[in-house]
């Protein structure tokens, strides 16, 4: 399977929810950041060593056994793929927007075709391995994404110290290079005014927290992601099993606050929740952000079983397949504003018609 | 939205001023705002993230203990100096870190808590690491079983100690 194959289909292993677990931690990442040792970093790649860069790198991946996980999956660079796109994979969370933005012939992306596991060459680093699983999998990623590790460095001599660590392009970075997150759906936390309070905590915790689309973006829709922020003087291990514990307390946190407000505002919950579903599937303009957040409602609502019949991957789904590059895919053609919230109204009443019969 | 005053600029600056309860609100961009009200936007000094990080770099003062010539001294695999990569929030290439790596100390402490690397080592070229940290876990056992008074045990990690030594010779 290809890139173009993961670029065509709407599904991405992180949508796979396993049925029946609560859906509070959506889906959980693990990133490496990696450099080769003495190229300089991409921000000052010039045409020589950006050249000498992706070489390295294209060979590790075509001299990889055929057995290795490097070998299954795709390669491209991003001269070869349109923008449109390059943006399709930052919408499905495998690469992101900021690397998207570029069309540089040394910038490229590794993809395997389940789509948990990528590889974004010369973003802020020369290599940037990730593994994205659905539910609060970190030991899993962790351990996807060191066998990746292992594989390229077979053929890549990477920028090392004793001292420092994996050496980076930013010093936030140095360390282990890892940033360990968690994609966390809370909207009793947000409903009850306590999110704040508790974001608060997390940053004395030395955690940060992020909206859906990573550094820089808003928390649309009651998603937010959870992140370490300290790569340096830990091991790796003790970072993702830290996150771990607290996102568990997160999520129970905010399952009982759900039970609480079932148990004390039981008819507003359904009526908000009800009154979301109908507007989602009865409109016929609607914007981006207004959809993800009903979504969080409706989401809420199959959680709590108050919606029957409709289940958390297609919600999943739906919520990459209304973004901006999905939909002019989709309709092949560019649109603006307005007709794009035409057609994301028409795109989510077709499903959730479908799903909820 | 363009700036009320000059119609030409963005407006990037929402002034909303209470009078006697009576609220008036204006869109400025940032040059007429700091005419219009008195206050000072300085440019150079935005809260961006290269500039944050910078920061993190140290101060563009001289701090003590820091010789004033590292600010001037270049990387010779990539060209950085400490000045530029202070400017970037980044740094050039692999060998910054040596070249650099006093003037790092107090940045990544600053950073992380912390300057010393505790994760994962790489197998290629990190061999040695490898070893030298075995060596350390090595002989804080034959310190526990000097303690328990367990010589033959001891006597064995001695060995091994050593024999783990000549490997980095």
């Amino acid at each position: 399977m290809s890139i173009t194959d993961v670029v065509n289909s709407s599904f991405v292993k992180w949508m796979d929810t396993p049925a029946g677990e609560r859906d509070i931690v959506v889906s959980s990442r693990i990133r490496l950041a990696r450099n080769i040792n003495m190229i300089p970093f991409p921000h000052l790649l010039d045409q020589v060593n950006g050249e000498k860069c992706i070489e390295q790198i294209k060979n590790a991946w075509q001299k990889s056994p055929a057995s290795s996980v490097l070998a299954s999956m795709d390669m491209i660079s991003f001269d070869q793929l349109p923008a449109l796109e390059r943006q399709i994979l930052a919408e499905k969370h495998l690469i992101s927007p900021l690397h998207a933005e570029s069309d540089s012939p040394f910038r490229g992306v590794l993809v395997n075709s389940e789509g948990y596991l990528s590889a974004m060459i010369n973003e802020e680093d020369h290599l940037r391995i990730q593994c994205l699983l659905p539910g609060l999998k970190l030991s899993d990623c962790y351990m996807r994404v060191q066998e990746l590790d292992n594989e390229f460095e077979n053929s890549l001599e990477y920028a090392f110290d004793e001292n420092r660590g994996y050496l980076t392009a930013c010093p936030t970075n140095v360390g282990t290079g890892m940033r360990a997150s968690v994609m966390m759906h809370l909207p009793a936390i947000q409903m009850t005014g306590q999110l704040n309070q508790i974001i608060q905590n997390i940053a004395q915790l030395g955690l940060v927290v992020r909206g859906l689309y990573g550094e820089g973006s808003e928390a649309i829709g009651n998603f937010f992601q959870i992140s370490n922020q300290i790569t340096l003087g830990q091991t790796e291990e003790d970072i993702y099993n830290y996150l771990h514990t607290i996102s568990e307390q997160i999520a129970e946190q905010e399952k009982l606050l759900r039970e609480r407000l079932e148990k004390d505002l039981k008819y507003q919950l359904e009526d908000k929740i009800g009154r979301s579903y109908g507007i989602l599937s009865n409109a016929r303009v609607i914007t981006a952000n207004e959809a993800l957040t009903l979504f969080s409602d409706v989401r809420l609502g199959v959680d709590m079983g108050i919606l029957k019949g409709i289940n958390i991957f297609s919600l999943n789904e739906l919520m990459v397949e209304v973004k901006p590059a999905h939909m002019q895919k989709r309709t092949g053609k560019e649109m603006d504003a307005i007709e794009r919230d035409i057609k994301r109204a028409e795109v989510i009443k077709k499903k959730l018609g479908t799903i909820s019969e | 939205m363009y700036c009320e005053e000059c119609k030409k600029r963005s407006a990037t600056v929402h002034l909303t001023q209470v009078f006697n309860g009576q609220k008036t609100e204006s869109h400025l961009c940032e040059e007429c705002a700091s005419q219009k009200s008195g206050f000072m936007f300085d440019p150079a000094n935005k809260f961006s993230i290269p500039n944050l990080l910078g920061g993190m770099f140290g101060s563009s003062y001289s701090v003590q203990g820091m010789p004033a010539l590292a600010l001037q001294s270049i990387c010779p695999n990539c060209g950085m100096r400490y000045m530029d990569i202070r400017q970037a929030g980044k740094l050039g290439c692999s060998e910054c870190y040596k070249v650099f790596n006093q003037e790092l100390e107090a940045p990544l402490r600053r950073i992380h808590g912390n300057s010393q690397h505790l994760g994962k080592i790489p197998l290629r070229g990190g061999e040695k690491v490898i070893i030298r940290r075995q060596i350390e876990k090595l002989k804080n056992q034959l310190q526990e079983a000097v303690r328990a008074e367990e010589y033959e045990k001891a006597a064995e990690i001695r060995d091994s100690v050593k024999e783990m030594e000549s490997k980095l010779l």
